[in-house]
């Protein structure tokens, strides 16, 4: 019988060497004239043990890694194909405890499926959600979102079962769904890794959307810094178009629905739903103020959803498995699972789907394992560039929508970046005000000119001229830019400068008198 | 004139482009990309002629051109590095691996080597950030960039 061996094209594998792996296991097969195939699947989301290379046995799947080319003999050498000891050997890969403590419903097949495989989708439960949506109406789809609770996974947390009602209910020619996966924050690649893991979950969750509202069309608007994701979705297109579960009769029912895949231009902003839709347009992509709501009046002036990635691939195993199913995990108004990135120094980096509830302390260290360089963890950043950085004192913290914002803080896109104690906060702190003025689109003036002042105030504190005044100067500051702001890049920008500038105080203080003293 | 048969010849080559793409629901940024494909970088002479063909002001196109990041106004170098210094990378010192970097090419961000051989960029987020730092050399992602990582890029982009 032909073995299967597993090595991942997720870039995140590909960028720790996967790409030789592959190759080395290839001219190892050739030449012992073994009878193996090797599958390159998507990442199971343990990116330190990465390129975490897999071969099906008789027992289940066991794992090896992080493998280096170099190790790749040797692991023939141990008969690895039969699960051979070595030291490398990781076990049942499954039984990892990073993976059995994760409640795998959004990335159940990431990792485990070739990700271009239709085959393997339909044999790991996929389509089932959207034979189902064909099977009822687009209301009854509509109130199974609704009543599942799931939020925007983008980071704003709006339900999207509303969302998409609002575009049910508007009466026009024509309507999109558009997702965004602009996923711009920094620690988070969920949306990469489910693009490039199981590209069809978005297909169907896409298909699914347009069924409920009316739409015929979708885009996928894909950052340019994600070249592979771009690939993959669009290979991925191309094979559900040949298979019927896109074009005019979705799985032969008399819902036509069709994806075109559309590369961004490195901007930030873009992540912006409003900006993001002028980006599409092919204008600048500029904020648009809010009314009208996408859901009114969105892409090219039609009713359009826009959803992220992550919210429309949770969508099949709603449809599929019922509401009450996916309302069951998690806590308060916070429902489902939420797919946390752990990143940055820390020790098991990677991406743990979690119902919601779990606290930030068992996320990061726990889970996480603490820093990479295994010194004491002084702040974590939640939510991408425009989130608050989290004092150790704060790791009660339930990861949940309301408990975040009731710390001054937000969930975001669910990544989480870890700081050792060498970090300097004020540092960060300029770097929020910094990054802000490289990414404005220019439309808010507290956006555009106030970041640019941020940064002209904090380097004062930094150089300890009148400390005290220049602080209150940027919290005068962060307050108008907060309130003054169209979208979360001018409005947010403030969460992390004055979440370190409130948690950390000390990182603010003149640093003068002691480099004098020196 | 050498220089008024290239400009003729950018914009034939645009005009066939911005034809094979018009079609598209918001054509622009698609026949940008492509423009950029084809010549390395926006040329000048490309903008008349896509505004042209889409019915909109030289300045609209320009604006878009000039907004988005990725768009470049020349050409780069043989190699393009990018390295990323958003947060996570930040905290596994992609500070120092940018300074040590520029020093050794001998140049800073969004400058081309004077040899041509390669154009340094800063990028916010190759989404490697449990991998970090990261980095992208000619669109091939390359995570944890050490010391001997550096070496290697350095090498490749003077090969």
């Amino acid at each position: 019988m032909t073995v299967k061996i597993y090595i991942p094209k997720d870039a995140a594998a590909l960028a720790l060497g996967a790409e030789k792996v592959a190759k080395a296991v290839a001219a190892e097969i050739a030449a012992r004239g073994l009878d193996a195939q090797i599958v390159r699947n998507g990442t199971r989301g343990m990116i330190w043990l990465e390129p975490l290379v897999e071969v099906e046995t008789a027992d289940g799947r066991v794992g090896y890694g992080p493998v280096k080319a170099a190790d790749v003999p040797s692991l023939f050498d141990a008969n690895f194909l039969s699960g051979g000891a070595h030291p490398k050997a990781l076990g049942k890969v499954e039984e990892l405890p990073f993976f059995a403590k994760q409640t795998r419903l959004t990335f159940a097949r990431c990792g485990v499926i070739d990700p271009l495989s239709l085959d393997d989708y339909r044999a790991y439960g996929g389509l089932r959600g959207l034979e189902k949506a064909v099977a009822t109406t687009p209301a009854q789809i509509v109130q199974t979102v609704t009543d599942s609770g799931l939020r925007g996974r983008g980071g704003a947390g709006f339900p999207t079962g509303i969302k998409w009602k609002t575009v049910h209910d508007a009466v026009a020619d024509r309507k999109y769904i558009v997702c965004n996966a602009d996923e711009g924050d920094s620690a988070t690649f969920a949306d990469r890794m489910i693009m490039e893991g199981d590209p069809f979950v978005l297909i169907e969750g896409m298909a699914i959307a347009g069924i409920a509202t009316g739409a015929t069309k979708g885009f996928v608007y894909i950052r340019s810094e994600y070249p592979h994701a771009i690939a993959t979705m669009t290979r991925a297109v191309e094979i559900a178009r040949r298979a019927g579960i896109l074009g005019t009769t979705v799985l032969g029912s008399p819902n036509a629905f069709d994806i075109e895949i559309r590369s961004g231009a490195g901007a930030y902003v873009c992540g912006e739903e409003t900006s993001l839709l002028n980006s599409l347009e092919g204008k600048r992509g500029v904020v648009r103020a809010k009314p009208p709501l996408p859901a009114i009046q969105g892409l090219f002036g039609k009713p359009t959803v826009i959803n992220n990635v992550i919210s429309l691939a949770s969508v099949p195993v709603i449809m599929d498995r019922g509401s009450e199913f996916y309302r069951d995990f998690g806590m308060g108004r916070s429902r489902g699972t939420i797919p946390v990135q752990l990143a940055g120094n820390v020790r098991n980096g990677g991406l743990f789907e979690v119902a919601f509830g779990i606290t930030l302390g068992e996320l990061v260290n726990e889970i996480g394992g603490g820093t990479a360089s295994g010194r004491p963890v002084k702040a974590v950043q939640v939510g991408g560039p425009l989130g608050a950085y989290f004092p150790v004192s704060l790791f009660d913290t339930p990861f949940d929508y309301e408990a975040f914002a009731g710390k001054d803080g937000l969930i975001g896109h669910a990544g989480i970046t870890v700081f050792d104690d060498t970090a300097d906060m004020l540092k960060q702190a300029r770097f929020a005000m910094e990054f802000c003025a490289i990414e404005s689109c220019g439309k808010c003036t507290p956006c555009r000119i106030g970041s640019t002042r941020g940064v002209e105030t904090l380097d004062k504190v930094a150089a300890g001229i009148e400390p005290q005044k220049n602080l209150e100067l940027v919290a005068d500051l962060c307050n108008t830019m907060k309130f003054g702001s169209l979208c979360a890049l001018g409005g947010f920008t403030p969460y992390p400068v004055m979440s370190a500038l409130t948690h950390f105080p000390e990182d603010f203080a003149p640093r003068t008198v002691a480099e004098a003293a020196e | 004139m050498v220089s008024q048969a290239h400009s003729t010849e950018i914009a034939t080559q645009t005009r066939a482009i911005v034809d094979s793409l018009k079609w598209l629901e918001g054509p622009l940024l698609p026949i940008l990309h492509e423009i950029q494909e084809e010549f390395g970088y926006v040329p000048q002479e490309s903008l008349p002629v896509i505004a042209d063909a889409l019915n909109l002001s030289n300045a609209e196109v320009h604006g878009v051109v000039t907004f988005y990041h990725d768009y470049r106004r020349e050409p780069a170098g043989r190699h393009v590095l990018k390295l990323c210094q958003a947060e996570a990378c930040q905290s596994m010192g992609s500070e120092k691996v940018a300074d040590k970097i520029k020093r050794l090419l001998g140049i800073g961000f969004h400058e081309t080597s004077l040899d041509g051989s390669v154009t340094l960029e800063p990028v916010y987020c190759l989404g490697l950030c449990a991998c970090a730092p990261a980095a992208m050399l000619d669109g091939e992602v390359i995570g944890r960039v050490d010391d001997e990582a550096i070496d290697e890029i350095v090498a490749e982009v003077r090969r």
